[in-house]
């Protein structure tokens, strides 16, 4: 059934009535996802684009039975709607918003301990071009049309970088099962792991694609969950092989993880969990290709 | 955003920390008068830049009379700043910083930052101060102590204990090291730090514990809750050409080749200047314009790459989405007919509707080389450099 979502899935926009909220709204809708409604505090009882708009998510997901939400309001407030999403019942939120402070991004995770594994959120975002299921569903801001249906899952940081790889596969008539993007800031909802291992276990994904880039622990922890525990093949390109060094974090960051943040180091980790590695971005499409043609 | 020495020890004294006495002096005159008000018989002038390492470039002058720190702020006020941190073209000294001079018995190190793993704050301490925390991760990597902090329930005392005494603090000092250390967190937590590094953290031959210098970073995308932080942004101290970028929403980072970029996008900004390296040439920027890429966004960042006078050539390597090329070709043609470029351009669409977007491109009078992949647009800028 692809990862996250399905044609099936109820969706509810959050900054429903906001002029992003919108657009996005109305693109999903003409893509064929299933949104049910909107929440904006204040406007509950109207309409807006014909469908219902609710004060709290509590209500619009007693009313509309939506699993999934989609953010589209400012970054001030974007911490205090995902945490209503969660404590509503939503089961998979994305936040496309860019500019959520890292501390808030951290007070979100915290509250989300509240809840069981099953009963548990998954945030994807922030900072990021959301979810799509290529046929099915888009619980994002991508053009569609680059997507075609497909076995191969992806998942990336970055979203013109993801669409950049979409294009590659579906010009090789290679097409997608879901394509997750992730998102670009420091502290994120799912790590590449999370998604990772929900592609492992989908029975319509084949191969994924992973496009990271410089900074931070995780491609090389979903390199060990893949050597550990995925039996389908996974393919990665690191951005950034060429950025400086030392111009995001400072000094103190560097201790932390002294070790396996630069691309170089990423590419050389990733290579030895037996990842097969995209050696440059024009070339995403084609590696997995040959992998496919191999497996 | 990066904030001086002197505003960082002013946070953290407002969190309990103490610091040695000082003033923040714009002249040579004015340093002479801070250096009374202090009083005592030795002092110290630091330039204020936003750099470490100020000590080992010149930046940071010892004196014995109020008027060896008139001479010594002359000397630093107005001139560069050369340190391994800062490049070659160095930082403006506009600000100088008198401080009573410190009777060291022991040099530490604390440092607070995000644990992107833990995704919590970890506190980062030595008995090493006094180095880079890169040399002593090198040389006496034994010596440092972590630890993590649960961020809802803040940092416990009994936390802030074991560091202090982990640090091997005599029993009568804990106290007030506890205090310090739990200052230094609160500030971190409560206005959106992202790094907070004291050193040294020094005990004085007195047995007062003080923060000897300090550096601070924030988070930008907090800033909008943290007037009293972002008033202290000093845009002397950040490259001319960051600065107007990042004044008009864009994101760029001056690097040092001859072939400017305008992306959209961090990802494909990163992948294109991968792909120029690869074909042999340099990027002389990172740039991006967002994922949205809107005509205004493009004027401005051809107005901000045609500033860099090293940029020999010119890439825009543009993903269409939502936005749709035709609609960013047209962004271009509006911005070349207000920009005079002087140097060859290379453009790459792709996405929505491309091929509208390049026959818009084609049909106006822009001097351009197209470029079909990100391949194709990387080996095409080297060419074109001749």
């Amino acid at each position: 059934m692809a990862v996250i979502i399905d044609k099936n899935t109820k969706i509810i926009v959050q900054g429903f009535t906001g002029k992003m909220g919108s657009f996005h709204a109305e693109e999903m809708i003409k893509y064929g996802s299933n949104v049910v409604g909107g929440v904006t505090p204040g406007k509950g009882g109207s309409k807006h684009l014909n469908l219902p708009v609710f004060n709290t998510v509590k209500e619009a997901v007693k009313n509309t039975g939506a699993t999934a939400s989609i953010l589209f309001v400012p970054p001030a407030f974007a911490a205090d709607s995902a945490m209503e999403a969660a404590d509503a019942g939503i089961k998979s939120c994305v936040a496309i918003v860019d500019g959520i402070p890292s501390h808030d991004m951290i007070r979100i995770k915290r509250y989300m301990r509240r809840y069981t594994k099953n009963e548990k959120m998954s945030l994807v975002g922030p900072n990021c071009a959301g979810i799509i299921s290529p046929g099915k569903s888009m619980l994002g801001i991508m053009p569609g049309h680059i997507y075609k249906e497909g076995r191969v899952g992806i998942i990336s940081r970055s979203g013109t970088l993801g669409y950049e790889a979409a294009q590659q596969l579906k010009n090789l008539n290679i097409g997608v099962s879901t394509s997750v993007g992730i998102g670009g800031d420091p502290i994120n909802g799912s790590s590449f792991k999370d998604i990772i291992g929900k592609f492992e276990e989908d029975d319509e994904t084949d191969a994924i694609l992973m496009i990271g880039e410089i900074g931070g622990p995780q491609e090389v922890a979903a390199g060990e969950f893949a050597k550990n525990n995925m039996k389908k093949p996974v393919i990665a390109y690191i951005a950034g092989l060429t950025a400086p060094k030392g111009r995001v974090m400072g000094h103190a960051g560097a201790i932390v993880s002294a070790y396996g943040e630069s691309a170089v180091e990423k590419v050389e980790i990733l290579k030895e969990y037996g990842i097969t590695i995209s050696k440059n971005p024009s070339v995403m499409g084609e590696t997995v290709k040959n992998v496919l043609s191999k497996s | 955003m990066d904030i001086h020495e002197y505003q960082a020890k002013k946070i953290l004294s407002d969190f309990g920390v103490t610091i040695p006495r000082g003033g923040i002096a714009y002249s040579p005159e004015n340093a002479e008068n801070k250096a009374r008000e202090i009083g005592g018989n030795k002092w110290v002038v630091k330039a204020q830049v936003h750099s470490g390492a100020r000590g080992k470039a010149g930046g940071i002058i010892v004196c014995d009379t109020p008027l060896a720190v008139a001479q010594a702020t002359d000397k630093l006020l107005g001139k560069k700043l050369v340190t391994n941190q800062t490049g070659p073209e160095g930082k403006i000294v506009n600000r100088i910083y008198i401080e009573e001079a410190t009777e060291i018995k022991r040099e530490l190190y604390l440092g607070l930052v995000f644990d992107r793993s833990s995704e919590s704050i970890m506190v980062v301490a030595s008995t090493e101060g006094g180095m880079s925390v890169e040399e002593i991760a090198k040389k006496k990597p034994e010596s440092i102590i972590r630890s993590k902090i649960e961020v809802a329930v803040g940092m416990q005392q009994f936390q802030a204990r074991e560091i202090a005494f982990g640090l091997g603090i005599e029993p009568e000092l804990i106290r007030r090291a506890s205090e310090t250390i739990i200052g230094c967190y609160r500030a971190f937590s409560e206005l959106d730090a992202t790094m907070v590094e004291v050193n040294p953290l020094v005990i004085s031959n007195q047995d007062q514990i003080l923060a000897l210098d300090c550096k601070m970073s924030f988070d930008n995308n907090a800033l909008f809750r943290r007037n009293q932080v972002s008033e202290l942004r000093d845009k002397t101290q950040e490259n001319t050409n960051e600065v107007y970028a990042s004044d008009r929403g864009l994101n760029y980072v001056t690097l040092d080749g001859n072939i400017g970029n305008i992306i959209n996008g961090a990802g494909l900004a990163m992948a294109s200047m991968d792909m120029i390296k690869l074909a042999g040439g340099e990027p002389a920027n990172f740039l991006d314009v967002g994922g949205g890429a809107t005509p205004e966004k493009i004027v401005k960042a051809f107005k901000l790459i045609s500033m860099d006078e090293k940029v020999k050539v010119i890439l825009v390597n543009i993903f269409a989405g939502i936005n749709r090329c035709d609609w960013v070709a047209e962004g271009i043609v509006q911005a070349l007919e207000k920009i005079e470029i002087k140097v060859p351009l290379v453009i790459r669409l792709a996405g929505t509707n491309v091929e509208k977007g390049n026959e818009i491109l084609k049909k106006s009078n822009i001097n351009y080389i197209e470029a079909n992949t990100l391949e194709d647009a990387a080996n095409k800028a080297v060419k074109a450099l001749g």
